[in-house]
């Protein structure tokens, strides 16, 4: 009964001002406080001499990229939809967002939300200047998208499937349904090797520098810059 | 599906394809000393061609601005997809003159700007990205000089720098044009910020050249009209000549006339000796039956006159002047047919109000009455809610009235219908005084009543008012975005296929540089001259990817077609292992790889070309004029269109490769039938097929 009493007393306090607003004609007021939330955030990456000594580009290769960077990005860091759109010019057939997505938290190592310069340069670093160890362990990590680990059935669908998914729809051979699932069965069938369900590192690892092809075609882009 | 226009960052990426979509014939000076050796006819013809050719989605399909620098990023990314890949990767292309970027100087009427030579070379379309600009270089200085107007340049090449071109508002809305055109960039792509102002002055200055070239036009005199049309004009528009003139103020005449007399027919006249009062029409009965017969036949010939000359009779039927002008005339001879028996005289009566409808006629005449009528007709609906509002309120306030004057005797408050009338009185602060509440609290009603009425009925007038004028400028605002914006996604969208369909060009031409080498004409690879090294990297990324998933990219109409065959053909047992879905998919792509079977768009029989000898290339020349583009050009003027033609001659070469294979057994459709000879792939640059020359090379 009290708590009844009280919830009515504060029902009718409220709409005492309620009136008490409408008579004096400040009933709506603007929202000021929304429009101040667009706060630029600015991020200044670390010196040319620091950027230079922990990746492998040059000085001059870090200034084209950095020009390129600041150009899309004036306020020194990347968020995720950001990155989803340059991605998708690259790709205009299909929908390029999921691998983008996978992407972009491969890139995002401290899973900020935001890829800012140094994170940029130090992937694109083992991209394209690191050892075959390296990339394979940075395309590792990509795959393992719980980041446990472990490669499982599910997320090398999810992958695959967003690969295929930036072909679009006009095709040929017209894309079918179980594509997808037929290309991770092949693929699970070469780097499982004890057949448990999961790809560890080192299988993977192992797996690829038996594959050929796969060697060969990591050195592709060594002279991209 | 990501859209491009989603943020504000991402309009900067326009597609370079939005800009010059002409191909304009610019001469490469370094084919030219090439081509003057001594030759096989054809191959330098055929040379030229190519050159041509690879050159038309070239205008078409470059990529965006600063996305081009992402493009390393693009490529590394790539490496994700090297694990899943089953079959090796195509070569990436080697840039052999890789050079570090410089500084070039622009010297533009003496003002000197600098940039990198890579920005400028992100639009390879336009004059400052080409090689066009190696005309205008001064080789004393070692600058570019344009003897042209320094402030607009300073936006161009903004436009350079940042993806986004701007419209500075002082500037001429001509000169900018010009301007623009002489760079080479479609004014198209103006940003969203600038673009309404851009085509509000367009528009202006569109419609000050067409006012200059009506009144040039109305001096000479139309020699091919023909009698109607002649009447036609005569009617919609009264100063085209004398006798249209007349016929107007007549007009105007006769319908100030039929209203006059309808006013003065009701007017009591005087009494005749030994009878009540008349009105007017009663006494002088002849008199008046003349004049109205008069105007109903002046009424009627000009309808017919009208109806004899509308280029779309039904149209004009429909239209609501010519409904007025038929309810206006139609009293009378209904009058005419009917006898003057009691019971249809009532009902005669009642169509003689019909006649009003004659003032209506004077809106052919005044210019205002239309506007208002339209205005009228475009906040209809803000007037319907408000007579809803209004409704309600009364509906509640008589209902409160009658239920309080319930009680009192002799009250005139009836019903609540009868309250109606009460209160659309009360709150209009009319206040007849023929009906008036008696009980204390009929009368705090009332007030009530009377006071809400002011806020309810005086209010909303201005309000109407001003919501005309709003609404009205709104609607005009909005449909015009509409219209834009409709028509800048479908730019968009022509852009992004152009950019994807550059990518299957590119590859067929690739196919042709074989196919050539097979004939064994010696090329010298001259395809990939005119992509730029970073479309051909693209190139190389989609091919990458192409080969990750084992399919390819193919345009829709090839898509769709392949539907309908693969829905047409049920043969299984015709059917080549390379093109059935089976389970081995490395072999699938592996086998098909070592038979260099290449799918080429127009057969849809995918031909081997180790195999077949017979192989008819059979180039098309189209040599179309595509006035499209010169609309899509900025000249306003459009006189001075012919003066533009030279420079931009469109030549558009597409190529088709028709093979008919030998062995018919290896076609899956397990018969051969000659590929129609159809025209190439870019079926979405819209060609006007005007002079088809087949040259075909064996």
């Amino acid at each position: 009964m009290s708590g009844c009493s009280k919830t009515c007393k504060l029902g009718f306090v409220k709409c005492a001002q309620t009136i008490f607003k409408l008579i004096t004609g400040t009933l709506t007021k603007d929202k000021i406080e929304d429009e101040l939330e667009m706060t630029m955030v600015c991020h200044r990456p670390e010196g040319l001499e620091q950027l230079e000594a922990q990746t492998n580009f040059t000085k001059r290769e870090l200034q084209v990229l950095y020009r390129g960077f600041k150009n899309e990005c004036p306020s020194g860091v990347v968020n995720e939809e950001t990155f989803k759109q340059i991605y998708a010019q690259f790709f205009p057939h299909g929908d390029a967002s999921m691998y983008a997505h996978y992407l972009f938290h491969a890139f995002d190592t401290t899973q900020t939300g935001s890829v800012k310069f140094e994170d940029f340069v130090t992937a694109l670093s083992i991209l394209l200047r690191g050892t075959v160890h390296e990339k394979l362990r940075w395309t590792f990590n990509l795959y393992d998208i719980n980041k446990d680990g472990y490669i499982n059935k599910e997320e090398m669908m999810d992958i695959v499937k967003a690969i295929y998914d930036m072909m679009g729809k006009y095709t040929y051979p017209v894309l079918k349904e179980d594509t997808p699932r037929q290309h991770v069965d092949v693929f699970f069938q070469k780097m499982d090797k004890n057949k448990d369900g999961i790809v560890t590192l080192d299988e993977f690892l192992e797996s690829c520098q038996e594959d050929d092809n796969i060697m060969r075609s990591l050195q592709l882009f060594q002279n991209v810059m | 599906m990501l859209t491009f226009e989603s943020s504000s960052r991402g309009s900067a990426f326009i597609p370079g394809s939005l800009i010059c979509q002409q191909q304009a014939e610019v001469p490469d000076l370094e084919s030219y000393s090439k081509e003057r050796g001594s030759r096989n006819e054809l191959q330098a013809g055929v040379r030229s061609l190519r050159l041509r050719a690879a050159a038309g989605p070239r205008a078409g399909v470059s990529m965006a601005a600063g996305v081009a620098a992402w493009l390393p990023f693009a490529r590394a990314a790539a490496i994700g997809w090297m694990p899943v890949a089953n079959c090796p990767m195509p070569l990436a292309p080697a840039d052999k003159n890789k050079r570090q970027d410089e500084l070039i100087v622009l010297n533009v009427s003496g003002r000197r700007f600098q940039t990198w030579r890579t920005t400028l070379e992100r639009y390879p379309d336009t004059l400052l990205g080409s090689t066009e600009k190696e005309f205008f270089f001064n080789e004393d200085t070692k600058e570019y000089f344009f003897d042209r107007d320094p402030e607009v340049f300073r936006c161009v090449l903004n436009f350079y720098r940042t993806g986004k071109l701007h419209y500075p508002r002082y500037e001429c809305i001509s000169a900018y044009d010009d301007e623009l055109a002489f760079y080479g960039i479609l004014p198209e792509i103006i940003g969203d910020c600038c673009y309404e102002e851009y085509k509000d002055r367009k528009r202006e200055n569109a419609e000050r050249l067409m006012d200059d070239n009506d009144s040039e036009n109305n001096q000479e005199s139309m020699p091919s009209l023909s009698f109607r049309q002649t009447m036609w004009r005569a009617f919609e528009n009264p100063h085209t000549s004398t006798l249209a003139l007349v016929f107007y103020y007549v007009t105007g005449f006769f319908i100030a006339v039929s209203v006059i007399t309808n006013v003065v027919e009701t007017v009591p006249c005087g009494t005749v000796p030994g009878s009540k009062e008349l009105p007017c029409g009663e006494r002088y009965s002849v008199a008046f039956f003349c004049l109205d017969t008069a105007c109903v036949m002046i009424f009627t010939v000009e309808y017919l006159l009208r109806l004899f000359a509308a280029p779309s009779r039904y149209r004009f039927i429909r239209s609501v002047m010519s409904i007025i002008d038929v309810v206006a005339i139609m009293p009378y001879y209904i009058g005419l047919v009917m006898t003057n028996n009691e019971d249809v005289s009532g009902a005669f009566v009642t169509l003689r109000v019909f006649r009003v409808f004659r003032i209506f006629k004077f809106s052919r005449h005044s210019q205002g009455l239309r506007i208002l009528g339209y205005t009228l007709k475009s906040c209809a609906s803000e007037l319907g809610f408000l007579l809803f509002s209004l409704t309600m309120a009364i509906i509640i306030f008589a209902t409160v009235m009658f239920y309080a004057e319930k009680g009192s005797s002799a009250s005139k408050f009836t019903s609540i219908p009868a309250s109606f009338w009460y209160t659309i009185v009360t709150m209009t602060t009319l206040g007849y005084g023929d009906m008036v509440p008696k009980t204390i609290a009929g009368k705090i009603f009332g007030s009530i009543c009377s006071l809400s009425g002011v806020l309810v009925i005086a209010l909303p007038v201005p309000v109407i008012v001003s919501n005309f004028s709003r609404i009205y400028h709104q609607n005009q605002r909005a449909d015009k975005r509409r219209a834009q914006k409709k028509a800048r996604l479908a730019r968009i969208r022509v852009a992004k296929t152009g950019s994807s369909n550059a990518y299957l060009h590119s590859k067929r031409n690739g196919l042709l540089t074989e196919a050539m080498e097979l004939m064994g004409t010696p090329e010298e690879g001259h395809v990939g001259k005119s992509t730029s090294l970073a479309e051909s990297q693209h190139h190389h990324l989609l091919h990458c990817l192409e080969k990750t998933t084992n399919h390819e990219f193919i345009d829709e109409q090839m898509f769709e077609q392949n539907c309908m065959e693969s829905s047409m053909q049920n043969y299984p047992s015709t059917r080549s292992p390379s093109l059935s879905s089976h389970p081995g998919l490395t072999t699938t792509c592996c086998s098909r790889r070592s038979k260099k079977t290449t799918h080429l768009p127009n057969s849809n029989l995918p031909a081997t070309r180790l195999r077949s000898m017979q192989e008819l290339s059979t180039i098309h020349i189209q040599g179309s004029e595509q006035p499209s583009l010169t609309t899509s050009r900025s000249s306003l003027n459009l006189k001075a269109d012919d003066g533009l033609r030279p420079n931009c001659k469109t030549s558009q070469i597409t190529t088709a490769i028709i093979s008919i294979p030998t062995p018919p057994a290896r076609t899956p459709e397990g018969e051969s039938r000659p590929p129609p000879a159809s025209p190439g792939p870019n079926t979405n640059i819209p060609a006007v097929a005007s002079n088809v020359v087949k040259v075909s090379a064996l």
